[in-house]
């Protein structure tokens, strides 16, 4: 066993250790700048935005963007097949995806937890069933779950959100309650149960150190996946419907005029691919830093 | 290995019965009369509705609905879909075929390309090669899929750039219309044989593969050529590449003979892994290019709310899914001579 | 005459922190037939010595030295090729721990002939098959026939080093480097392998080094001896010589470590 004062005097070193390599990634470096700056867009979504997101500004359909002829200095980036600006719906879009990306990663953070933590502490019968039914729904393409959720649900930018979060629910689950498992085997926690303590509660707070790292690495990449998987229910006609604007949803009408109007279609698929390429640098970047297996 | 095998078949069985609760379930968790849904405009007298109750097995108790389920499914009998009133099962089969097809071809680009790319990284450990390759290989595995279908469209078929070579590639569809091949085997690849002039139908069968198989193999590439760099990498580090090396053979064949068949273990797993993957893309790449298969069929199924086609679709998606994860681990025993060995100590 | 000679060897890493140097100014040779102990602690070079004239080093190792050559072959300017044909040909490497130096996805045949089909290009595949065989038998494994078709996760860490150098010797060479070959292995598997060692030496005509950090079996099995440490030589001479009169304190500490520890056995009741 290690000794507390051990323990507390490794921590710092952890830290620096952990910090020192994850500043020498500069992937990881870059994924951070990028969220932080689409975190800062979404914030300021209103002052940023020249105009209203859903105005429609009759006669100034398909209005170029500002490399092309006949652009308008009102719509630096132009305007789509209903005469809305398109810079103001990409701004208030990033509110959109980082904010159900955030929702996702919470709420299936957090049933993931304590799943993963009943199905670790409890074992037996409980733990079976609980991990055969994760088994299955890992063994479903998430999408296809999400849209089974969504057929059941109805369409709609919640129900996306709630549908996408519970196919991310497994990953959670087998992280935390393979921590458990391990965890409630040590001394400690045997110990304490003689005492009459709560082993659970033990468990429960000895784990969180343990496995800080990897549910950190793992809700970056939900935070990634939900962005996409929402996205991609909402270019589906399953998740957000118009006129909200999401990237997703917006490439569904665009699709139409793609030809005359690229950048229509672009525009959106850019600023999810440039998030998602966020997390996942960072996600890389924490996993490199966090795992001492990896480190050279 | 027959007793690990046997093994599987129950687990096998296990998730079967799992899907089918989840299958079946979903048509109950349906908020609202799914009989009424489903009648939806056509309007429903109430003996219309008692008629479509009654064919559904609705007025029966949960458990022997349920009960009925199995035992329908278990004959491969899934039910009928309301739109076509074609039976479930077999619009699958008509449709699997395609996305087989058009998945297979996206894991061979995937695995083609991404090898290679995995394999140079590692050899090329830290220099430009690695950094570029794993730069493309990241922005590959962050692509919204969807989105990059219709670029791909943009970019090659309709040539939005007038760039020299492109624009030859069809948009939409399995094959021209211009082609009549009859369905022996429902693979175009095989079919096209069957007809007038094959050679100029598979040409035409292979362009159409092209951009959507290109788009739903992005990912599985760039998890192939991650998975491999690092896999390899790690092999590297062993004691018996030290040995082989002593034994004075090339570069090449430690590499390509010794290191390779080791680190193809985690590599084999993320191949069967990405099936689920690739079924995934299916859904979306399927909707972009008009692909005739599961995926659009089932995407089509929940916009029109058919219940059934939902149902028996998923559990048959699901179903492949897992039949092919099995395929994997027996893989698994072919290439790991331990594994195998545990496996046959056990018996 | 002189198999193997090295003058003013230097070997170097480049890290992250600049260059490490893991050997410096190191010089020996190794006579035709004789059998050459190194002994050091881990860490003192010695590994990286023999590395070096293998060419076996990573590609961050910067390997210096006035003069490195095996027979009449110049290592230093021998091409990549060249010293391919070398490596498995004319020296031949046992290393540390036998399980992990045997690939686990090949059986011990396949293994066995692929040093054979690189080194001995005349043979067929069925010559290749008898003469892998032949190896086995001579190297001290029984029932050889059987084994060839065994993976190495099936053999014992002893069967497993008899392999590995049946692999080295396959291309017959006139040198054969052992890097603690018996470290990862039992006490009494120990002796049985060094015995083969000594008596594959003279049945095949070969020089050995012998590296290793217990100064016992060097005393028994070398015919002269090297002591390095911190990358540096510090004592060179005829084993019985250096065993009997050693000049250098570091030596008299390694054998006054060696004779406590044999007394401590002895004491104990353990031999």
């Amino acid at each position: 066993m290690i000794d507390q004062n051990e323990l507390n005097a490794q921590m710092p070193t952890g830290f620096q250790d952990f910090w020192h390599s994850f500043r020498q990634n500069k992937g990881a470096l870059i994924g951070t700048w990028i969220i932080l700056i689409f975190i800062l867009i979404a914030m300021l979504a209103s002052l940023l935005a020249p105009h209203d997101p859903t105005k429609i500004f009759e006669g100034k359909y398909l209005v170029p963007p500002f490399w092309q002829d006949g652009s308008s200095s009102e719509f630096i980036l132009g305007t789509d097949d209903l005469g809305r600006d398109l810079l103001s719906r990409l701004i208030y879009g990033a509110r959109i995806s980082v904010g159900v990306g955030f929702l996702v990663t919470v709420f299936s953070l957090i049933a993931g937890t304590l799943i993963g933590l009943l199905a670790g502490y409890r074992g037996g019968r409980t733990d079976t069933i609980i991990m055969r039914v994760m088994d299955i729904l890992m063994a479903l393409p998430s999408i296809l779950l999400a849209i089974v959720v969504v057929a059941i649900l109805g369409t709609g930018l919640f129900n996306a959100v709630v549908a996408v979060s519970i196919i991310k629910i497994p990953s959670f689950v087998r992280l935390v309650r393979a921590s458990v498992i391990v965890e409630k085997q040590k001394d400690y926690v045997v110990a304490s149960k003689t005492f009459g303590a709560s082993g659970f509660r033990q468990a429960f707070i000895n784990i969180f150190p343990n496995i800080l790292a990897p549910l950190i690495v793992q809700s970056t990449l939900a935070f990634s996946d939900g962005i996409l998987d929402i996205a991609a229910l909402g270019f589906l006609g399953l998740g957000a419907q118009p006129p909200l604007p999401e990237w997703g949803t917006m490439l569904v009408s665009a699709k139409n005029f793609f030809q005359s109007a690229s950048y229509i279609v672009t525009l959106p698929g850019v600023c999810i691919l440039i998030v998602v390429l966020g997390f996942n640098l960072l996600g890389d970047g924490l996993r490199d830093a966090l795992d001492p297996r990896l480190k050279k | 290995m027959i007793r690990y095998s046997l093994k599987k078949l129950a687990l096998l069985a296990i998730t079967f019965l799992g899907l089918s609760i989840v299958a079946f379930s979903l048509i109950r968790m349906v908020p609202g009369d799914p009989v009424l849904m489903m009648l939806g405009e056509r309007g429903a007298s109430p003996e219309s509705y008692a008629e479509m109750k009654a064919t559904l097995g609705l007025d029966q108790p949960y458990i022997k609905q349920f009960g009925l389920f199995i035992w329908h499914a278990v004959h491969g009998d899934l039910g009928n879909s309301i739109v076509s009133n074609q039976s479930v099962v077999r619009e699958f089969f008509d449709r699997f075929p395609a996305t087989l097809e058009l998945s297979v071809v996206a894991l061979l680009f995937a695995m083609m390309v991404g090898l290679p790319l995995g394999i140079i990284a590692a050899i090329k450990r830290n220099t430009f090669f690695d950094y570029a390759f794993m730069g493309v290989s990241l922005v590959g595995y962050s692509m919204p899929i969807f989105w990059w279908g219709l670029i791909l469209i943009l970019v090659a078929s309709v040539n939005v750039f007038d760039l020299p070579f492109f624009g030859w590639t069809p948009v939409s569809g399995r094959i021209s219309p211009m082609f009549e091949i009859d369905s022996v085997t429902g693979f175009l690849f095989i079919d096209v044989w069957f007809s007038k002039d094959s050679w100029a139908a598979f040409w035409d069968a292979l362009k159409h593969v092209l951009l959507p198989a290109i788009a739903m193999g992005t990912i599985p590439l760039a998890v192939i050529a991650r998975m491999t760099r690092s896999s390899l990498l790690e092999v590297l580090g062993e004691d018996y590449i030290r040995t082989a090396k002593a034994k004075g053979l090339s570069t090449r064949r430690v590499i390509m003979v010794h290191a390779l068949r080791n680190a193809m273990i985690p590599i084999v797993t993320v191949i069967g892994l990405s099936f689920g993957m690739v079924i995934k893309g299916a859904i979306l790449t399927e909707t972009i290019f008009s692909w005739p298969g599961i995926g659009r069929w089932l995407v089509n199924s929940v916009t029109s709310l058919d219940y059934p086609v939902i149902q028996g679709g998923v559990l048959l998606i699901g179903m492949a899914i897992v039949v092919v994860n099995l395929i994997v681990d027996l893989a698994y025993l072919w290439i790991d001579p331990k594994l195998r060995d545990a496996h046959d100590r056990s018996k | 005459m002189n198999i193997l000679e090295v003058k003013n060897l230097s070997v170097g890493f480049k890290t992250r922190h600049g260059l490490v140097h893991a050997v410096k100014d190191v010089s020996f040779e190794v006579h035709q037939g004789e059998t050459l102990g190194i002994v050091g602690e881990s860490g003192s070079g010695k590994s990286v010595s023999s590395l070096a004239v293998m060419g076996l080093l990573p590609s961050n190792a910067m390997v210096e030295a006035s003069s490195l050559s095996l027979g009449r072959t110049d290592l230093l300017k021998a091409s990549e090729k060249h010293m391919r044909m070398l490596r498995g040909g004319e020296m031949g490497m046992i290393f540390q721990d036998p399980m992990t130096s045997l690939n686990p996805s090949f059986t011990i045949g396949y293994q066995l002939m692929e040093a054979l089909r690189y080194h001995q290009e005349s043979l067929d595949k069925k010559q290749r098959h008898a003469k892998a065989i032949e190896l086995l038998d001579h190297v001290g494994i029984t029932s050889p026939e059987a084994r060839m078709k065994a993976y190495p996760h099936q053999l014992s860490g002893g069967m497993c080093q008899r392999v590995m150098i049946a692999m080295a010797i396959a291309g017959k060479p006139q040198l054969l480097i052992a890097d603690e070959p018996t470290t990862a292995l039992d006490v009494t598997i120990q002796a049985q392998i060094l015995n083969l060692l000594d008596r594959l030496r003279v049945e095949d005509k070969m020089s050995m080094i012998l590296i290793t950090h217990d100064i016992g079996v060097v005393a028994q099995h070398s015919d002269r001896m090297m002591v390095m440490y911190a990358g540096q030589v510090v004592e060179t001479g005829k084993t019985t010589d250096v065993i009997q009169k050693p000049s250098h304190p570091y030596t008299q500490s390694l054998l006054d470590a060696y004779a406590y520890l044999q007394s401590e056995k002895k004491a104990r009741g353990v031999s």
